[in-house]
């Protein structure tokens, strides 16, 4: 069973490279891959010894001070710096099911492509659905299904880069799944979250779910063409959000009208640059 | 405008939530059982933010099955809850957080998390 994600052997992590089309399923545990990497890890064997004390007859309590998350976070530098060295500006999309990530890369994919070279990661339970519009976008692309996970984690994405050895200097989307929970407390080594909110939601969403926006570099708030028919606050909603994170961006658009994209653009283009 | 903070349900045991825990309950009993090599384990003792999104009461449900056919099976699970504790970038002063977002008497809305995020593993007990 993966320790990380907690999906179960038979619903495991499975990669699906849309490019070569096979369906490798050497690749489909790659979450055993780095479970013996642990070598900064024997320091602690010196601390059983040092504050080991007795406890009764038969036992003795050991000092472990160990993070919980430290695995991922130790993969998650790992991919930073190869992304770093490679001048990837990897940045790791997150947002509630149904608020538009996929329809946002659609859209960026058409009008950056000639621009830039871009390549994307989607995370799904199931399906590879996105996969393919992605792929008919006209972008690289592969496909993660986390089975019974409900995140993409450090180990995925470096299994992932492997597969998909995106060129140097490109953009890197990595759509993670549906879910404004955990995505918030796995660190993938990307440079930014960017949170995506529709206003189809409710506006208290920055609120409710505070970890994910406050771990986010910027906002984008789709579907705002739908506004007239909805009861969202949007001067509300923003509130909410810096009340959590006062440094958070915001940008406004509407993916299919095409509205506020150049702002969205414009953020790619400014962050690209200092990545570089 | 001031706002007002939607009250926090405490219904948080959907599916979701489940599996998030799972999965972390699935790495603590990882992490001690590698620690622990052969002995067996008596009890351990977790720290566990209020402001970490992880629910103790998740985490005990999850640790008794997680931790089945393990060195672990049996073992006390404790844990302590930290409390939030920001500090104001601006003035300094340090207040209690509820949640992740406060707003510090100098009307400064620039607060940093100083406690009440840890999720570690404290310590174990094993049999000698």
């Amino acid at each position: 069973m993966c320790t990380t994600c907690g999906c179960s052997d038979d619903a495991a992590a499975k990669i699906t490279n849309m490019q070569s089309e096979k369906h490798d399923h050497s690749h489909e545990h790659s979450h055993e891959h780095e479970h013996e990497h642990n070598h900064d890890h024997e320091h602690s064997h010196e601390h059983e010894h040092n504050h080991s004390h007795s406890h009764g007859v038969n036992s003795s309590t050991i000092t472990l001070e160990e993070k919980i998350l430290a695995k991922n976070d130790r993969l998650a530098e790992r991919n930073r710096g190869w992304f770093e060295g490679s001048d990837i500006l990897a940045l790791n999309l997150v947002s509630s099911p149904g608020a538009g990530k996929t329809a946002l890369l659609e859209r960026t994919i058409l009008d950056l492509k000639e621009e830039i070279d871009i390549v994307v990661m989607e995370g799904d339970q199931a399906t590879t659905n996105d996969a393919e519009r992605i792929k008919k976008a006209g972008c690289p692309v592969l496909q993660i299904n986390t089975g019974a996970g409900c995140h993409l984690d450090a180990e995925m994405i470096a299994s992932a880069v492997k597969e998909l050895k995106p060129a140097q200097g490109s953009l890197l989307f990595i759509e993670n799944v549906g879910n404004l929970v955990c995505p918030a407390l796995f660190d993938l080594g990307e440079k930014h979250k960017v949170v995506i909110l529709s206003v189809t939601e409710g506006e208290d969403k920055p609120v409710k779910y505070p970890h994910m926006f406050r771990a986010a570099e910027l906002m984008i708030l789709n579907k705002v063409d739908l506004l007239p028919y909805l009861n969202f606050d949007l001067e509300a909603c923003k509130k909410y959000a810096l009340s959590v994170n006062p440094h958070l961006k915001i940008i406004e658009i509407s993916v299919t009208q095409g509205t506020g994209l150049d702002a969205w653009y414009t953020w790619l283009r400014e962050n690209g640059k200092s990545a570089r | 405008m001031a706002i007002s903070y939607p009250v926090f349900a405490k219904e948080l045991t959907g599916f979701k939530q489940q599996m998030h825990e799972l999965g972390i309950t699935q790495n603590i009993v990882a992490i001690v059982s590698d620690k622990a090599g052969p002995k067996r384990v008596k009890r351990i003792k977790l720290e566990i933010g209020k402001l970490s999104a992880i629910m103790p009461d998740a985490i005990r449900f999850c640790f008794d099955i997680c931790a089945q056919g393990t060195q672990l099976e049996g073992a006390t699970l404790e844990i302590d809850e930290i409390a939030g504790l920001g500090q104001c970038q601006s003035c300094g002063e340090k207040l209690s957080l509820s949640l992740l977002a406060g707003c510090c008497q100098c009307g400064s809305r620039e607060i940093t998390c100083v406690a009440g995020q840890e999720l570690n593993i404290k310590e174990m007990e094993v049999f000698d």
